[in-house]
């Protein structure tokens, strides 16, 4: 019931709005039209029927048009217009027909068209594809609250709720909050310690700061990036062979912490690769038109495979800076947003061009053992590129050797003379593989990343018809698609750095507001636009449009400079709301869509590993580089393998290297880690642009057995339990610190030390069961190994607290 | 609150005209629901108003289904690699006469080929098994499935099946979760998400695969978590995968040196902490960690038991046939599955690789028909015998068929097929469905259906209408699409094959 009475609050949320001011098409007609009418009458022309569209008022087929000198929609003349009456008729005649799938309007859905068209029926241009301006900061009845202008939107929405917004958060919860948001991994507890002592006016936005300058941070914003581009260490498709794209990842994690104005970023990987000269970076970044998933080479056909992944990098395109659903209009014109399949093959035009092959080379060779497909390029340093020759040189030489013999061989008349050649021959042989050998090793060593590159004739590109690869239609051009701002003329062939051009350019509607609408859900949980793979017109109403475009049109003039935009965030007051609220206020908004208090949101599982990893001590801060194995439980990866899959079987890394952050963890697109994907990390198959956030007891699960968890666990304890100076009282305060950031109360520590104590005397009791929680573990001085077993359980259980896994 | 509560609950969400909002109340209805079993299980927390509230009214009224069900579960076994339908099921015995001919192009009319076999010559490969009529109707069955001859009465074998991709992966995604391209939600995850669960301590949607195979591993092909992925849909649905070796459920099992008093007396001190927490933040959501922490510990109790088969009286364990003995093998998940569906568990998937006979079928082929034949055929007999099979449907496909043509060596009894999206066969049993029958019919060459045919998408409408679902009407709304498990092509019910 709970669910009902919602919806009718959050319909009656619109509706008061509305009731206010006039209906506004787009926020309060045009979902409701999408969602039950526009299949059958809407910009696709495929399936149109009755000659009429709903998405727009005009020309022969639009909503005003008079078909039997009868109007769809008279504007002010609801006895005048088919659409009222059609939407009340019975059975026979009622749209959506009976026998559709499309359930009919309720009667506030009737309500409130019945308004719209007897106030005009006025259209207008969806909301998302006309360009931010920037608006004027409004006023509110609280100035007290704030001046920042993000403040003043999100209050003129609460004021207009009834609402007001909570209390700054306590200086433990602010300081947890933003280290968690910015860097991904919690405070130390010197970081927290710092942070109270300092009572100057400035101290928020000084730690700010000094989290935007940490490394962590790069690592922290490129784990969202990743899931965005589908970046992965496997083809995932086929045998799921091994893929190195490592490079594209360090470069990602260094834009961030370099700070690369979010345009050249987005540049560099829509076509770094033509830029006249291009550098390394802008070389490594067009790598994202590699990430899409690779078939093997002998399996489907290559033309076949060559569409398939053309259409894959669009729909990357069109996830990641479009936030379109693009990849609609592959087989037919969009049901909801105005792309037509020629926008969508026009835009297919600009990728189609790579010079490379559409599957991965065979078996042999050490491309296949690199994981690397051409186009690639050697990102080797001086010294290396030295070396390289310099063995390259050693085997030429043997190789002359060897054609120097053979000719004796040849020349030899005399039998015994021809057998001693021979065997200098075989010898010169198995230097040659032992020396290419050499090369061959080091070589590996060299990073190497796979790139853009542009054929030197373009390549033709034709409409799909219904997608199919082999049937081509009509021939088009390069170019954007038609209801968006045309891209400028510059003459000649469009290239991949005029498209990137014109998604950069001011008028561009939706990069900007794309793009922050992604930092905002990162930080709130939610996006202003919820749907933020999705800005079209099935896409989610803004909650707060106006804000939306402040924050666009301000991250356009600040010059897309990123830490701008995350420190206006994160400097706001509603930002640093308290989190805390009654169980009825959060039945009523779960979600914090008002902004009435701060977020509160159960953390990615990077982002719950990592802090395990850093809280216990683990932590290996080590950057950049391939990918690494930390172990997972055993036989995962060969119940999906083939026989031949490169690689076939886990074998989990060792040492450090398991320690190290989880955005280094290696992914296998056909079996990620679970301890990723239990806690929603995608597959990294598809672009992602949110992910889901569930709470399952396979979760619990993992959170309590995970054997590496534990391991982290008994560490923290041995550790705290080994300083035999503290009182069980100050043990339980450092621990419960380092971990949440805060410090028990007294019920707390009164319920924990209980635990303790019932465990110890259980562990006392039962020694094997003990020996068993300890084991490979060297006891500290006076440690007994009961108090260890206890004391790991207490830190595995504050590991477990909700609090410790959320973001509060 | 009963489980059945919860179907309501869901169903209303595609069936409630008045839902405005659905996309909110989808996502928070992962934790709504989380949060009843929560308030059902425990007893702790909110006062009786609130409690109220968080309930269905009138519960009983709303029926979870839109029509009434025929079945309750689905056993679906998953022959990955693509079993030849010529040689198993598609009975063709004018063949032999064409051994070595070209397969006429008026047959093949510009079919497309894979990498393997095109630009080469198509000629006929005749299958070289016996087939008997069997059963009171005497329906066709192939020599190499000895045991499921004897349960002809109870099999519905479908010829007219076909499909779209011609190579492995799009196909097995498409006959996974409807559709080639990866992030669909999966059968079992549409099941899970739409009826709802019958059970409180185990997944709704389980997977199984198969770690042994008599054949030999030459034809092994890879599998992928998307083929029982959640997709779009929330990840609670999402198939659980058990696992072969080590716990069957990912970190079940508590560590060396925690038993399950330890584990008891740890969650007892961190449900108490969480509780404080929720009376001191409000979020609602911390209730739900405390019952999902609980249902995991019920989990550990429940999934072993489950797993046990060592009090499965030695006459059942023995139908299943001898590979029944190794964890892992097809005979095992086969039973069970009979365990699973006998605890309410929605759907299994049991998939079993090694289909893919390119070249020397002959030599492979009999060994994938001894690890499915006697424990699938065991399966129907297990689950009459328990009163089970009216309420499960049993369904037996690969992904596509096989070519009549030749791949490779060519001789009476050595030769090869390549893949074959265009006919392919399938069989279902239990569930409502007819037995004793063979539906659609391909031409002489068992390469094209010329009568009855039947879409992967029909065989997805089929099965969810048996579970009293109508497939238009099971819809998540994503990517500005209402996206539903048989997509946006028309899909049939395929009236034909229900009893």
């Amino acid at each position: 019931m709970k669910v009902i009475l919602l919806a009718i609050g959050i319909l009656a949320m619109s509706i008061d709005c509305s009731a206010q001011q006039t209906v506004n098409f787009n926020r309060d007609i045009r979902p409701i039209l999408s969602d039950l009418c526009f299949q059958c009458h809407g910009p696709s022309g495929h399936d149109r029927q009755a000659e009429l569209r709903l998405d727009r008022a005009d020309g022969p087929d639009g909503a005003y048009r008079t078909l039997d000198e009868s109007y769809a929609i008279k504007p002010g003349s609801i006895s005048d217009s088919a659409l009222w009456y059609r939407i009340n008729a019975d059975e026979d005649e009622v749209m959506p027909p009976a026998d559709s799938a499309k359930r009919p309007l309720t009667a506030n859905e009737k309500a409130i068209i019945k308004r719209w068209i007897e106030e005009g029926a006025q259209y207008a241009d969806f909301w998302a594809f006309v360009p931010p301006q920037k608006p004027d900061t409004p006023t509110v009845k609280n100035g007290e609250w704030s001046q920042f202008p993000i403040d003043r939107f999100v209050l003129r929405r609460l004021e207009a709720e009834g609402l007001k917004p909570k209390q700054q958060a306590d200086r433990r919860t602010l300081i947890r909050r933003l280290s968690l948001d910015l860097t991904g991994l919690p405070p130390t507890r010197r970081e927290i310690r710092s942070f109270l002592s300092d009572t100057s006016a400035d101290s928020y936005e000084r730690l700010v700061d000094r989290l935007l300058d940490k490394p962590q941070y790069g690592e922290h914003m490129a784990k969202y990036w990743l899931d965005l581009v589908r970046f992965a260490d496997t083809n995932g498709i086929h045998h799921d062979h091994y893929r190195e794209m490592t490079p594209y990842r360090d470069w990602v994690i260094r834009a961030f912490n370099q700070n690369l104005p979010y345009d050249q970023f987005a540049t560099y990987q829509l076509a770094g690769d033509l830029y006249s000269e291009p550098t390394h970076d802008q070389l490594i970044a067009s790598g994202f038109n590699r990430l899409h998933l690779i078939i093997d080479r002998g399996t489907a056909l290559p033309e076949e495979s060559f569409t398939r992944n053309v259409v894959d990098r669009v729909t990357a395109v069109g996830t990641a800076f479009l936030g379109l659903t693009v990849q609609c209009a592959v087989c037919h014109d969009h049901k909801y947003d105005p792309i037509t399949t020629k926008d969508f093959y026009q835009l297919f035009a600009f990728f189609n061009n790579l010079d490379g092959t559409p599957e991965t080379g065979g078996r042999s060779g050490t491309d296949f053992q690199r994981g690397l497909q051409p186009p690639y390029v050697s990102l080797a340093s001086e010294s290396q590129q030295a070396k390289l020759e310099e063995l390259q040189q050693r085997v030429d030489e043997v190789k002359q050797e060897i054609s120097r013999i053979e000719q004796q061989v040849n020349e030899a008349g005399d039998e015994s003379v021809k057998s001693t050649i021979e065997e200098k021959l075989q010898q010169a042989k198995q230097e040659l593989e032992k020396r290419q050998g050499e090369r061959q090793t080091f070589e590996a060593t060299i990073p190497v990343a796979m790139v853009m590159k542009e054929k030197a004739d373009p390549r033709p590109a034709h409409i799909l018809r219904r997608g199919a690869y082999d049937n081509p239609g009509e021939q088009v051009e390069r170019d954007s698609p038609a209801f968006l701002p045309p891209m400028k003329n510059k003459g000649g062939i469009r290239t991949r750095m005029d498209l990137a051009d014109w998604f950069m350019s001011d008028e561009h509607p939706l990069t900007a507001r794309v793009a922050v609408n992604r930092f905002w859900q990162q930080l709130f949980g939610v996006g202003i636009v919820k749907t933020s793979e999705d800005f079209g017109v099935q896409g989610d109403w803004p909650s707060h449009p106006d804000l939306l475009d402040h924050l666009a049109a301000s991250f356009i003039e600040s010059g897309w400079d990123v830490k701008a935009l995350l420190k206006q965030i994160v400097m706001s007051a509603t930002y640093q709301q308290a989190s805390e609220a009654t169980p009825d206020e959060f039945e009523k908004d779960p979600e914090n869509r008002l902004l009435s208090r701060g977020s509160r949101f159960r953390m990615d599982s990077e982002v719950i590993r990592d802090q395990l990893l850093a809280t216990s001590g683990l932590l290996n801060g080590d950057l950049y580089g391939k990918s690494v194995k930390p172990p997972q439980p055993a036989g995962l990866w060969t119940a999906v393998s083939m026989p031949s899959s490169y690689p076939r079987e886990f074998k989990s890394d060792t040492g450090e290297k398991v320690y190290r952050r989880s955005v280094y963890t290696f992914w296998k697109r056909g079996m990620p880690p679970p301890q990723m994907t239990i806690l929603n990390a995608p597959s990294r198959e598809v672009c992602i642009a949110r992910r889901e956030r569930t709470n399952t007891p396979l979760q619990a699960l993992l959170l309590m057995n995970e054997l590496e968890y534990l391991k982290a666990a008994r560490h923290l304890a041995h550790e705290t339990v080994a300083n035999r100076t503290l009182t069980p009282a100050d043990r339980l305060a450092a621990v419960y610190e380092t971990i949440t950031s805060k410090l028990p109360d007294t019920d707390e520590t009164e319920d924990f030390l209980k635990m303790v104590a019932d465990l110890e005397s259980i562990y006392r009791d039962n020694t094997q069961l003990a020996e068993q929680l300890c084991e490979g573990v060297e006891l500290h001085e006076g440690v007994s190994m009961a108090e260890l077993a206890a004391w790991t359980l207490l830190v595995s259980t504050i590991y477990n607290l909700d609090i410790t896994k959320t973001r509060g | 609150m009963d489980v059945a509560g919860q179907h309501d609950l869901q169903s209303r969400h595609y069936q409630d005209a008045g839902l405005v909002v659905m996309r909110d109340l989808f996502e928070q209805h992962n934790g709504l629901q989380a949060r009843r079993q929560f308030l059902k299980t425990s007893g702790m927390g909110l006062g009786v108003t609130a409690l109220a509230s968080l309930l269905p009214q009138n519960s009983a009224a709303q029926s979870a289904f839109h029509h009434t069900p025929r079945a309750k579960h689905v056993i679906f076994l998953f022959m990955a690699g693509a079993p030849s339908q010529i040689d198993l099921f598609d009975y063709k015995p004018q063949l032999g006469k064409l051994f070595k001919e070209p397969l006429p192009e008026s047959i093949s009319m510009g079919q497309r080929v894979t990498a393997m076999t095109k630009g080469k010559t198509q000629l006929v490969a005749p299958s070289k098994y016996q087939f008997h009529r069997q059963g009171e109707n005497g329906i066709w069955m192939c020599e190499l499935f000895p045991h499921l001859s004897k349960k002809a009465d109870d099999l519905c074998i479908i010829n007219s099946m076909h499909t779209n991709a011609i190579n492995h992966d799009p196909a097995k995604t498409f006959i996974c979760t409807g559709s080639e391209i990866p992030g669909k939600a999966s059968m079992g995850a549409w099941l899970s998400y739409g009826l709802g669960s019958m059970n409180r301590d185990l997944p709704d949607f389980i997977v199984l695969t198969s770690a042994y195979w008599t054949g030999g591993t030459r034809n092994v092909q890879a599998l992928y978590s998307r083929l029982w992925g959640s997709g779009f849909l929330p990840s609670k649905h999402q198939g659980a995968a058990f696992q072969t070796s080590g716990d069957p459920v990912l970190f079940l099992s508590n560590p060396n040196g925690i038993d399950r008093d330890v584990r008891r007396r740890m969650l007892d001190a961190l449900g108490q902490v969480n509780q404080k927490h929720f009376a001191e933040i409000g979020d609602p959501e911390i209730q739900t960690t405390v019952a999902q922490q609980e249902m995991a510990f019920r989990m550990q109790a429940s999934v072993p038991e489950l797993t046990d088969v060592s009090g499965e009286p030695q006459h059942v364990v023995d139908l299943y046939g001898p590979e029944v003995q190794k964890n892992g093998s097809f005979a095992r998940n086969c039973l069970l599955a009979r365990r699973m569906v006998e605890r309410g568990v929605r759907f299994v998937q049991i998939f079993h690789r090694g289909w893919d006979h390119h070249t020397i079928l002959p030599k492979q082929l009999p060994g994938q028909c001894f690890d499915v034949d006697q424990p699938s055929a065991a399966l129907l007999t297990d689950l009459k015998q328990n009163g089970l099979l009216d309420d499960t449907l049993v369904v037996f496909a690969g992904e596509f068929g096989r070519t009549v043509y030749c791949q490779g060596k060519l001789e009476r009894d050595d030769y090869g097929r390549d893949h074959h999206p265009r006919c392919f066969s399938a069989w279902m049993a239990g569930g409502g469905i007819k037995g004793g029958i063979s539906y659609g019919q391909t031409d002489e060459f068992s390469y094209n259906v010329v009568q009855d045919p039947v879409a992967v998408r029909d065989l997805h409408a089929t099965i969810l209408h048996q579970l009293g679902v109508d497939h238009k009407k099971l819809v998540f709304p994503f990517q500005g699409l209402d996206q539903r498990l048989t997509g946006v092509e028309p899909a049939q019910v395929v009236n034909g094959i229900l009893a």
